[in-house]
């Protein structure tokens, strides 16, 4: 294609081709302390593309391909291409990796061990990871947990974190404005903002972290945390899979070393500063 | 190897793997892409299983594998969740393609991507075999009124059912080819001469699983999938070679059909063939990707896709079936 960007963020390695010149150039600027594709051989390859050729100039519009594709996925204005770029490598991911089982949450490490936050999405897993990384412990991703069945170790996943609507502004507030990208206006998903992790998470993506808590935060209520059953922890993480079903016995294994191994709670949060104290307490009662 | 980034580099390495000593890292991402598009990720893991390759792709490889093989897994157990509901009924339930290969412990079941599961059954039990399956939890796919009524007058399957916890589709065959198509085979000979590989599950006879290859090939789509189902072809005749083949393709009127699939075969994957113009044009077809993994030769390909129209029902009804899903959008 026109213009390549290849990239490893921890142990996935990726190629993204595109018609247009734009989104490549945000994506080495976002991209450039990153690694590249283990020998020069990238994992997945990731298309953005005119649907017809005229399209590339006349209100163009950003159709997402690559290895694996949803068919009735809708294209973005150009001016989203860089969206269109992280969605694509989402989407290798969710349905093409076979390696980990991967499970839809934010992950953060302290002392070696991991905390994994999950939740529907609005629950502020990305927010929180954000804000957490900011306070002393390591990014390891705020989209996809990569568990290794074989090992039960908790891969990173550092990609740039995906900041959406109000949480823009949060986490805006107290980073370095050269850490973050465009603001992308009525997205699908509302204003975006993709926010650069810091230099422990770069440095650290290649090492794993053993998982020790799991939280559901849910955003909007009284503070409040509970445990929550092992049974209703598999049942929500199956849902929180992108990948169970087709990693067959190996992601059954996985998830219910993970589920009987380490503890769960609920925590309700009004607001960020009672996330951040509800975590820690968690985390400290462990 | 010195080729373009097509399609014949993936034919090429499951010819001689060992030449991929020679592929560089960008030869190596189209390959993987290729492989991907085809949907042959897995057979080409499988064939370079045990080969010396950078870290990386021997990384993506050993998942490809594995993927593989939960496929595999996950094809016979639908396939035996068929054969529960319909041995009651006492017929020949004759699994094909993918299912088949992997069932009968096949070379070309290995590594292959399988995606519905596809079963013959006699054409009078075709209504009770619906019932027994929607009675077990299979349901409609296609809604459409036209579709569904197309699909019991003039289509080789049952409009196709999806089973509404395992999320798993089937197709019903009564023969191997639509019955608007000019050639009708053998459809009571595939059943009579078919191998039981386990009480209530058959396969067809290997003569007519190449059959059915080149039927679906060359008389029926517009080579979508091609390469797969050629190496398919590859892999069965370097199992059971080709003895009475000529005879059974005759029986079924696909002589010509059986012809081309075996020169293609070995054009891609074999020690070569005499080709005819019009093969050369069916391999610039079937080879039609770059290293992105995209479709390229856009003529090429519309030619063939109108083709497969025209192979599939007469001029007349041609034109009704167009019109009609045209103004359906």
């Amino acid at each position: 294609m026109r213009h390549v960007f290849q990239v490893r963020i921890g142990p996935v390695g990726f190629r993204i081709g595109s018609d247009w010149r734009a989104p490549i150039a945000q994506l080495e600027a976002l991209y450039a302390a990153y690694p590249k594709p283990v020998d020069g051989v990238p994992d997945f390859t990731v298309r953005l593309f005119a649907a017809r050729s005229w399209r590339r100039v006349v209100r163009p519009a950003v159709m997402i391909g690559g290895d694996y594709v949803l068919p009735e996925a809708a294209p973005l204005p150009l001016a989203q291409g860089l969206l269109a770029a992280e969605m694509g490598m989402n989407l290798q991911m969710a349905l093409g990796q076979r390696h980990f089982l991967l499970l839809h949450a934010a992950v953060v490490e302290r002392d070696g061990q991991a905390l994994i936050l999950t939740g529907v999405s609005g629950a502020g897993k990305s927010t929180l990871a954000a804000l957490l990384s900011l306070r002393g412990w390591r990014l390891m991703g705020d989209e996809f947990a990569l568990l290794d069945p074989a090992t039960g170790l908790l891969h990173a996943f550092p990609r740039l974190v995906s900041l959406k609507n109000a949480s823009v502004a949060t986490v805006a507030a107290e980073v370095p404005v050269d850490r973050l990208g465009p603001v992308l206006e009525g997205t699908p998903k509302g204003t975006i903002r993709h926010l650069v992790p810091d230099a422990a998470a770069l440095a650290g993506m290649d090492v794993p972290a053993r998982p020790a808590l799991i939280l559901f935060p849910s955003f909007g209520y009284e503070s409040a945390t509970r445990d929550v059953a092992q049974s209703e922890v598999f049942v929500r993480l199956t849902q929180a899979s992108t990948n169970y079903v087709a990693m067959g016995e190996r992601g059954f294994d996985a998830l219910t070393g993970l589920v009987q191994g380490v503890p769960a709670r609920a925590i309700d949060y009004p607001d960020t500063d009672g996330a951040i104290a509800l975590v820690e307490a968690a985390w400290a009662a462990r | 190897m010195g080729r373009a980034l097509d399609g014949w580099l993936l034919a090429q390495t499951l010819r001689d793997p060992g030449g991929t000593v020679a592929l560089g890292a960008e030869a190596w991402t189209a390959l993987l892409a290729i492989a991907r598009a085809e949907q042959m990720i897995g057979t080409l893991a499988w064939r370079l299983n045990g080969l010396t390759v950078p870290p990386s792709v021997a990384h993506i490889l050993a998942d490809a594998r594995a993927s593989a093989e939960q496929g595999r897994v996950a094809a016979l157990w639908e396939a035996e969740a068929a054969r529960r509901v319909l041995v009651p009924l006492g017929v020949r339930v004759v699994l094909l393609k993918g299912t088949a290969f992997v069932a009968a412990g096949l070379h070309a079941g290995q590594g292959r991507s399988i995606g519905d599961l596809d079963i013959l059954v006699p054409r009078a039990a075709l209504d009770a075999v619906e019932a027994a399956l929607l009675e077990a939890g299979w349901e409609w796919v296609k809604p459409d009124p036209y579709d569904d009524a197309y699909y019991r007058q003039w289509m080789h399957e049952l409009p196709p059912l999806i089973h509404r916890d395992r999320d798993r589709m089937i197709d019903v065959h009564h023969t191997i080819l639509p019955l608007t198509a000019r050639i009708t085979p053998d459809a009571g000979a595939l059943l009579a001469d078919a191998v039981e590989l386990k009480p209530g599950l058959w396969a067809l006879s290997p003569n007519d699983m190449l059959a059915h290859a080149a039927a679906h090939l060359f008389a029926d789509g517009d080579l979508a999938g091609g390469m797969r189902n050629l190496w398919d072809v590859h892999c069965l005749i370097a199992e059971f070679g080709t003895d009475g083949l000529a005879g059974r393709a005759a029986q079924h009127g696909l002589s010509r059909e059986v012809g081309r699939a075996l020169r293609l075969a070995a054009a891609l994957y074999g020690e070569g063939a005499r080709l005819t113009p019009a093969d050369r044009l069916y391999l610039r077809r079937l080879t039609a990707r770059d290293g992105w993994g995209r479709a390229t030769r856009p003529f090429t390909r519309m030619a063939f896709y109108i083709r497969s129209h025209w192979l599939r029902m007469p001029p007349a009804m041609l034109a009704r079936h167009l019109w009609t899903k045209w103004r359906k959008g």
